[in-house]
């Protein structure tokens, strides 16, 4: 490739990733567009981590409980008001999680009470194998099949009555168990808690059932409106949290942002120090690492976080090994006679296995330590990765690019300017 | 220039101190362990006017009955650490602060963290870092298998693992009496440093090994391979301290001004990519030489 078609292609990626880090210079429409994603420390927040307890369910159903599971949530935390939550589902060996992010909550107490209080209605029918007392086991109808409630009043008594209309599949499973139990008591638990076991008189089919428990009226109310508000398929319990406040997440985003700059700013003026003029060229293709970087960041998205840039600060001067094996090898080369062009050819050609075998070695530690998964390790090593990537591009090619230029000048013969 | 190969037994007796106190240090003190490795709970708060006295917020928490640790931060913060709590005791831990003197909720965080989840990432833990070091071992095999003559390359590797072991022993070591005499947390981030320690140190080590299998080939009839040994150190020595440092250089920015949950995972880093270096070009080779010496004596 000819150098000069190089040079536009690098000025044109810096034009590009300077709009994409800086949108608000030149205001170009397609690079406001694209912001950064802050984590959770960072901006602040809660992050919550449930047990879900599927042992009661099937393996068939599993998944479609699970979904439900994240739907009712998701509507809950809607109504909470949260900018963009995110709730996930997360399965391992050993057990399955409901992960729930919350952006910028003020009041966490709360969120997690709003969660936590969605209630978990269960119906269950007579335990036949203990004839002594009535005990009572966990049939498959749950709040899952719920459709929607409606809060009613009796019309001798006065007393309110929560009526539940079952969705068509729910219908079927209802209607098949007031059918196996005529003549015995089905028992309506919310939470656990035995609200009401009535007498089955006859199979119902059409999907309606209805609890006369001791209500007050405001308990009935309050009933309706969380089990319309979506009642849990799953019993969850909350095992993991972490919460940060607003102000925090932006200290710490200062912190790591200012030990960025001035690590970059050091490496630039060591390098200068100790390479002179090809110094300065490798400080160029740093500020352009930096550059390619934080817009991979915008456009992924990739989610900043503490750990994240860190691992990005990290990279920032691991990203200039490349150039202090090629610059080595270029003194030795020069030494020997060779002029600029032929002792970046050699010096290139020589230290390339090293630069791959070092970034390789990385490269795949950050690979293995993803998998760790824990959010720490993730962040850190996801932008450590993306940085060795992206440095082998601008360490080698725009560093080389930029010397080539020099190559038979009268620049070269100014001793000063080279190391 | 002073002599690495014939003064080795003084970068020996250096490195075994260390390596001996290091490994005294995890056997005899070893890890403080953070809650993200054992479950608990970590509160972070800062008063907005001065922090009352300890025994005061002891006494006013008493009947909670927590056991809780204090450690106080700067003039105003306070880090309260304990077994994991449910929201509720977490709320009633901050209303009682608050009514001891208030609170800065903005700059509240709290964690808490079920001993699952923290037994779950130590078995995931121990399973990355056999994969991390299966992975090294397996690359440095690969990577020197053109080395021979008059060493095995087998002999790079094994020593080159060596080295690398030492550096991520003296690291660990260093956290280890830094959680006996100043609190530090052996935690994710510090493992995290570690494992990188172990992906980034082989390559000094990479570029000197280079060094001398490419002036092997170059080698003259007066010159022994002890002699082609130091050349090689002399020669790789500025470029191994260069990407070293220009590495350390961030970090010592992280390190001063990155804040508290990003400065031991710093420190690791730093202490790992020194000694990485240092290991790469005054203990690796030697080891080469000392064996290759032996393999001569016994031959003759």
């Amino acid at each position: 490739m000819d150098k000069y078609i190089k040079l536009i292609f690098i000025l044109v990626l810096y034009f590009i990733c300077f709009n994409f880090v800086f949108p608000d210079v030149l205001k170009i429409p397609i690079f406001q567009k694209y912001s950064f994603h802050l984590g959770l420390d960072l901006q602040g927040g809660t992050s919550l981590i449930y047990k879900v307890d599927l042992s009661h369910i099937p393996q068939k159903d599993q998944d479609s409980a699970l979904e439900s599971l994240k739907n009712i949530i998701e509507k809950r935390v809607n109504l909470f008001g949260v900018k963009e939550p995110e709730v996930r589902i997360e399965k391992n060996l050993q057990e399955t999680r409901l992960l729930v992010n919350l952006a910028g909550v003020k009041d966490i107490k709360e969120a997690i009470e709003m969660i936590g209080k969605t209630p978990y209605l269960d119906f269950r029918e007579e335990d036949q194998s203990n004839t002594s007392t009535i005990n009572f086991k966990k049939t498959e109808l749950t709040g899952r099949f719920l459709k929607k409630a409606d809060l009613e009043f009796d019309p001798k008594t006065y007393s309110p009555i929560v009526t539940l209309e079952f969705n068509e599949e729910g219908a079927k499973i209802f209607q098949e168990l007031t059918k196996r139990n005529i003549g015995k008591r089905i028992a309506i638990y919310i939470d656990d808690n035995l609200i009401s076991a009535p007498m089955v008189q006859e199979e119902i089919s059409g999907g309606k059932a209805q609890i006369t428990g001791k209500f007050a009226i405001q308990e009935a109310k309050e009933l309706v409106r969380n089990l319309n508000a979506g009642a849990l398929p799953l019993p969850i319990e909350l095992i993991s949290q972490e919460s940060i406040g607003p102000s925090l997440g932006k200290i710490y985003l200062e912190k790591s942002l200012k030990a960025g700059i001035y690590g970059l700013i050091g490496v630039m003026i060591y390098m200068i120090l100790f390479y002179r003029f090809s110094g300065f060229l490798a400080d160029l293709s740093l500020l352009i690492y930096a550059g390619i970087l934080l817009s991979l960041f915008k456009l992924i998205p990739v989610v900043l976080t503490l750990p994240g840039i860190a691992g990005l600060i990290l990279s920032i001067g691991m990203a200039v090994d490349a150039n202090v094996l090629i610059f080595e090898r270029m003194k030795e080369e020069k030494r020997s006679g060779k002029d600029l062009s032929l002792s970046l050819k050699e010096g290139v050609k020589r230290a390339w296995p090293s630069i791959r075998d070092s970034n390789l070695t990385t490269l795949i530690i950050a690979l293995i330590m993803f998998f760790l998964g824990s959010s720490f390790v993730q962040g850190f090593s996801l932008t450590l990765g993306l940085g060795i990537l992206v440095s082998m591009f601008t360490a080698i090619f725009i560093t080389n690019t930029f010397l080539e230029l020099f190559e038979n000048t009268a620049f070269e013969k100014i001793k000063i300017l080279w190391p | 220039m002073f002599d690495v190969i014939k003064y080795r037994f003084l970068f020996y007796t250096f490195s075994l101190i260390l390596v001996l106190g290091s490994i005294f240090s995890i056997f005899y003190f070893g890890f403080n362990l953070g809650i993200d490795l054992k479950g608990g709970s970590i509160l972070n708060l800062e008063f907005k006017e001065n922090r009352p006295e300890i025994p005061k917020i002891e006494e006013a928490l008493k009947d909670l009955n927590l056991n809780i640790n204090f450690q106080p931060v700067g003039e105003k913060g306070l880090v309260l650490k304990m077994k994991d709590i449910s929201e509720e005791t977490h709320q009633k831990i901050l209303e009682k602060l608050n009514s001891l003197s208030p609170i800065d909720e903005s700059k509240e965080s709290f964690q808490t963290i079920g001993p699952s989840i923290g037994k779950e990432l130590q078995r995931k833990t121990n399973l990355v870092i056999i994969l991390c070091a299966l992975s090294i071992l397996f690359y440095v095999s690969i990577a020197f298998r053109k080395a021979s003559r008059p060493v095995p390359s087998f002999y790079y590797a094994l020593f080159g693992t060596i080295a690398l072991c030492h550096d991520v022993l003296i690291s660990s070591g260093l956290i280890s009496i830094l959680g006996k005499f100043k609190g530090v947390e052996f935690s994710i981030p510090i493992i995290t440093a570690l494992l990188t320690i172990f992906g980034y140190s082989i390559n000094d080590t990479v570029v000197v090994y280079d060094r001398i299998r490419e002036n092997l080939t170059k080698k003259t009839s007066q010159e022994s391979f002890e002699d082609v040994v130091k050349k090689s150190i002399n020669q790789s020595f500025l470029r191994s301290f260069n990407t070293s440092f220009t590495t350390i250089l961030p970090l010592i920015f992280i390190y001063f001004f990155g804040g508290e949950s990003l400065k031991y995972f710093a420190l690791t880093l730093i202490v790992g990519i020194a000694f990485g270096t240092y290991s790469s070009l005054f203990l690796a080779p030697q080891l080469i030489v000392d064996y290759y010496l032996r393999k001569k004596k016994n031959r003759s």
